[in-house]
């Protein structure tokens, strides 16, 4: 990566002066941790077959939310081993920068979903409630 | 899609003679304009043996400031496209009154408008801002080129590409008929069977790769690239405006570019995300698309916002008033333009809870904006004004967009917005801010900055003339929209029968002609300055008096942009510099090491091109020829070693030699 960068971009002492004092780069993993990460995965992955195969829980619906919780647990563990994410890689630029994609993902999200709902809750036919009781 | 495999179906997919319409004369006296033009452009240059120096110093050029040129160059011939189409309309809209029909049959009307729309947004504002932020971010920064140099220029290419497409699509088949963001079910295959719409899909989602990568490219220059002893607070408004642009850009453009190809899916392999029917919500693309669409109008006006902000504090002879707050504003702004999308549909039912928190969030986004107007208020008050172009284009911005901001406030109250929703009043609002904002700021910019990219100012004479033709234009244009659309009327009409309204659509004709007078003097402006440059020259790389770094270098700057870095203690970084009595040094230059040209990035976007034309037509061969082709490509350069290079010690002597002799004259 470093030779690339050197050649992609024009620095000179002054830049790679400047880089130094925040830059840390970004971790590296060593065979332990990337074993942990990868354990951790299949784990996290095994378990939502073992759900839905052998139908633990009962409801489907909470049969998705575990999904959707161990997803996102199986992120963070990306991020943490394979991504080498931490608080103080880049001088903290990478923190930044996901804390706002959380942010930026969370509003999309949980805002598309509540607008959603309420449009078709008001709007689409099949579902038209009794109209005293639109939200 | 396979039935009946003709020859010429396999050859050409569903691209046939009827696809030119020679048939319609408005179209084939375009046509005969534009290839005559075209010819003449591509007849001088070959006579001036120009193919050369432009494939090796511009088309391959991946020097930021030559890069930044380019899109401007682009978005102003762009602009001429998007401003024919509103001539057109405008026209049209004066003498389409009861029994007369007017000369645009409504299925070319709605090209018409689509196109404008698109093409204003996508190839004209987003390549100029893209341009300014290229042009001055590096030279700002004190750094000698962007992050990826590279990526800069395929970036471009990228753009050019989809600009390309959606210019295609005037002579070869037609455009999209559904206006400028395509709501499904209108632009599903049941609707839209031609491939006007797939023009429009491919056109954005080409353009849009160059965005996203430029934006990536932008950011990571910022972050990374700021010359030693620039820290957050110290990096210039201008700056800072681009860094929360390119942010909102990187966040926003992958929604764009899903919600675009989730409806690419439903008109080429026939899911139905959008459709009506076995789950399908036409509706989610609504929500989808404004996700991305009202960043994008903070994407743009940003970088305005910081241009007008260099423009008051420079010919304002001062500090900018209030930086810290400026910058906070900017970001609040950033954070807040996520929050506010559902008022672009507050009639599609959501109900009144959902409305009112999207009525107030986007209330609350003004309070921000207010703060950066009484900057610039507070900025001037007290200051030595000098009414130079870039200044008065800042000051009609002012009362520009403080109109436009009032009545976008009054469209976020739902109540109102029930009323006004999808009326020429609506119309009037965001062109009031477009052009109140961003294209007076892009104006302003160009006055301001055109010094410092060709070392001659603009003349001032022409400069006033289209000053005045447009901002008064403008509101002759505008304001008679707001009353319209407050009398109920109703937008991308190509008739009216009540014939009470066509005074009030004369009016606006009248004032689309002043605004064309303005372009026409612009351009007149760029003719004459490049007749008198030796009148205009400017041998100090400082016309203006100007605060930030991008004055301390020759105009226009050498390649390499600085032969040392600077070192910053202010945020008005060359006002403190010539505060200390600052002294260029004369020696000891060294060699400098620079990123070398690529022909990658145009090949690059040529076959993305291909490939999208390929795909709207059906032609599948080619189609996969030409992805074949990219990625080949891609691989093949990146076994190109030969990237990098140093400008020899001498040669910068040479440079800094001959500004320091202008320097002496001056």
């Amino acid at each position: 990566m470093s030779t690339t960068h050197g050649a992609a971009t024009p620095t000179d002492e002054g830049h790679s002066a400047h880089q130094g004092d925040h830059h840390e780069g970004a971790g590296h993993g060593s065979f332990k941790s990337y074993m942990t990460g990868f354990v951790l995965s299949v784990i996290l992955t095994a378990i939502p077959f073992w759900l839905v195969m052998s139908n633990v829980l009962g409801k489907s619906s909470l049969t998705a939310l575990a999904i959707m919780a161990l997803a996102a647990i199986q992120i963070v563990v990306h991020m943490i081993y394979f991504l080498h994410m931490n608080t103080k890689s880049e001088g903290g630029w990478i923190m930044l920068a996901f804390m706002f994609t959380i942010v930026v993902v969370v509003i999309t999200l949980s805002g598309s979903l509540w607008v959603m709902y309420h449009l078709n809750t008001n709007m689409m036919p099949s579902h038209l409630p009794d109209m005293r009781v639109r939200p | 899609m396979f039935s009946g495999h003709s020859l010429q179906q396999i050859l050409f997919g569903r691209l046939t003679l009827e696809a030119i319409p020679y048939h319609d004369p408005i179209l084939v006296v375009t046509f005969i304009g534009v290839a005559i033009g075209g010819l003449v452009v591509l007849g001088a240059i070959t006579w001036l043996g120009a193919w050369g120096y432009l494939w090796r110093e511009w088309f391959t050029s991946i020097d930021h400031k030559k890069i930044g040129i380019m899109y401007m160059i682009l978005g102003i011939v762009m602009l001429l496209r998007g401003f024919a189409d509103a001539l057109l309309m405008r026209a049209q809209q004066s003498v389409a009154f009861g029994a007369n029909e007017g000369f645009l049959p409504p299925h070319h009307y709605d090209q018409i408008f689509t196109a404008h729309g698109v093409i204003m947004i996508f190839f004209v504002a987003m390549p100029l801002v893209t341009g300014f932020m290229n042009y001055v971010v590096p030279l700002q920064i004190g750094a000698r080129d962007v992050s990826f140099p590279f990526l800069n220029n395929f970036s471009f290419w990228m753009t050019a590409s989809g600009a390309i497409l959606v210019m295609m699509s005037l002579f070869v088949g037609e455009f999209a008929r559904t206006g400028w963001l395509a709501y499904p079910p209108l632009s599903g295959p049941a609707y839209s069977p031609g491939v006007g719409v797939d023009y429009y899909l491919w056109a954005l989602q080409i353009a849009g790769v160059g965005t996203t990568l430029s934006g990536i490219n932008l950011v990571a220059t910022i972050v990374k690239m700021r010359a030693p002893g620039m820290t957050m607070m110290k990096i210039p408004v201008f700056t800072w405006t681009a860094l929360c642009t390119n942010v909102l850009i990187v966040a926003t453009f992958p929604v764009l570019a899903a919600t675009l190809a989730l409806l690419t899916l439903d008109r080429y392999v026939g899911t139905n995300f959008f459709s009506n029917d076995l789950g399908g919500n036409a509706m989610m693309y609504v929500n989808l698309i404004w996700i991305w669409g009202h960043p994008e109008v903070y994407i743009l006006i940003l970088p305005a916002f910081g241009i007008f902000s260099e423009v008051v504090s420079t010919f304002s002879g001062k500090r900018l008033f209030g930086y810290t707050s400026m910058v906070y504003a900017t970001v609040c702004i950033t954070i807040l333009s996520y929050l506010v999308w559902l008022h672009h549909f507050f009639t599609m039912g959501s109900g009144a809870s959902v409305n009112s928190f999207f009525g107030i969030t986007t209330m609350i986004i003004s309070i921000p904006t207010g703060a950066k107007i009484f900057n610039w208020l507070f900025t001037m008050y007290r200051g030595r004004i000098r009414f130079e172009l870039p200044m008065m284009w800042t000051i009609a911005f002012m009362l520009t967009f403080v109109i436009g901001g009032m009545t976008g406030v009054l469209l976020a109250v739902p109540p109102a917005d029930f009323i006004l929703h999808n009326s020429l009043f609506l119309v009037a609002h965001f062109h009031n801010v477009i052009i109140g904002g961003v294209v007076f700021g892009m104006f302003a910019g160009i006055a301001y900055w055109f010094p410092k990219a060709f070392g001659f100012k603009l003349d001032p004479f022409w400069g006033k003339c289209s000053f005045w033709f447009w901002v008064i234009g403008f509101y002759f244009a505008f304001m008679p929209l707001y009353v319209l659309g407050l009398m109920g009327v109703t937008r991308r009409l190509n008739r009216f029968e009540d014939p009470s309204l066509q005074i009030w659509f004369l009016l606006a004709a009248f004032g689309a002609i002043l605004i064309a007078l303005g372009i026409a003097c612009f351009l007149i402006q760029i003719v004459v300055s490049i007749r008198d440059r030796e009148r205009l020259r400017d041998t100090t790389g400082d016309p203006w008096g100007g605060r930030t770094l991008e004055w301390s270098t020759s105009s226009p700057p050498p390649n390499y942009n600085f032969a040392f870095t600077p070192v910053i203690h202010d945020h008005d970084a060359w006002y403190d510099m010539k505060r200390r009595g600052y002294e260029r040094p004369l020696t000891g230059f060294r060699p400098i090491h620079m990123p070398h040209n690529t022909w990658a990035g145009i090949v690059l976007a040529g076959l993305a091109m291909v490939c999208g034309f390929a795909l709207i037509w059906y032609i599948w061969w080619l189609a996969a020829l030409s992805f074949a082709a990219i990625i080949a490509t891609t691989i093949a350069h990146t076994f190109n070693y030969d990237r990098d290079y140093h400008i020899p010690a001498e040669e910068v002597v040479r440079a800094e030699e001959e500004r320091t002799r202008l320097l002496g004259r001056a």
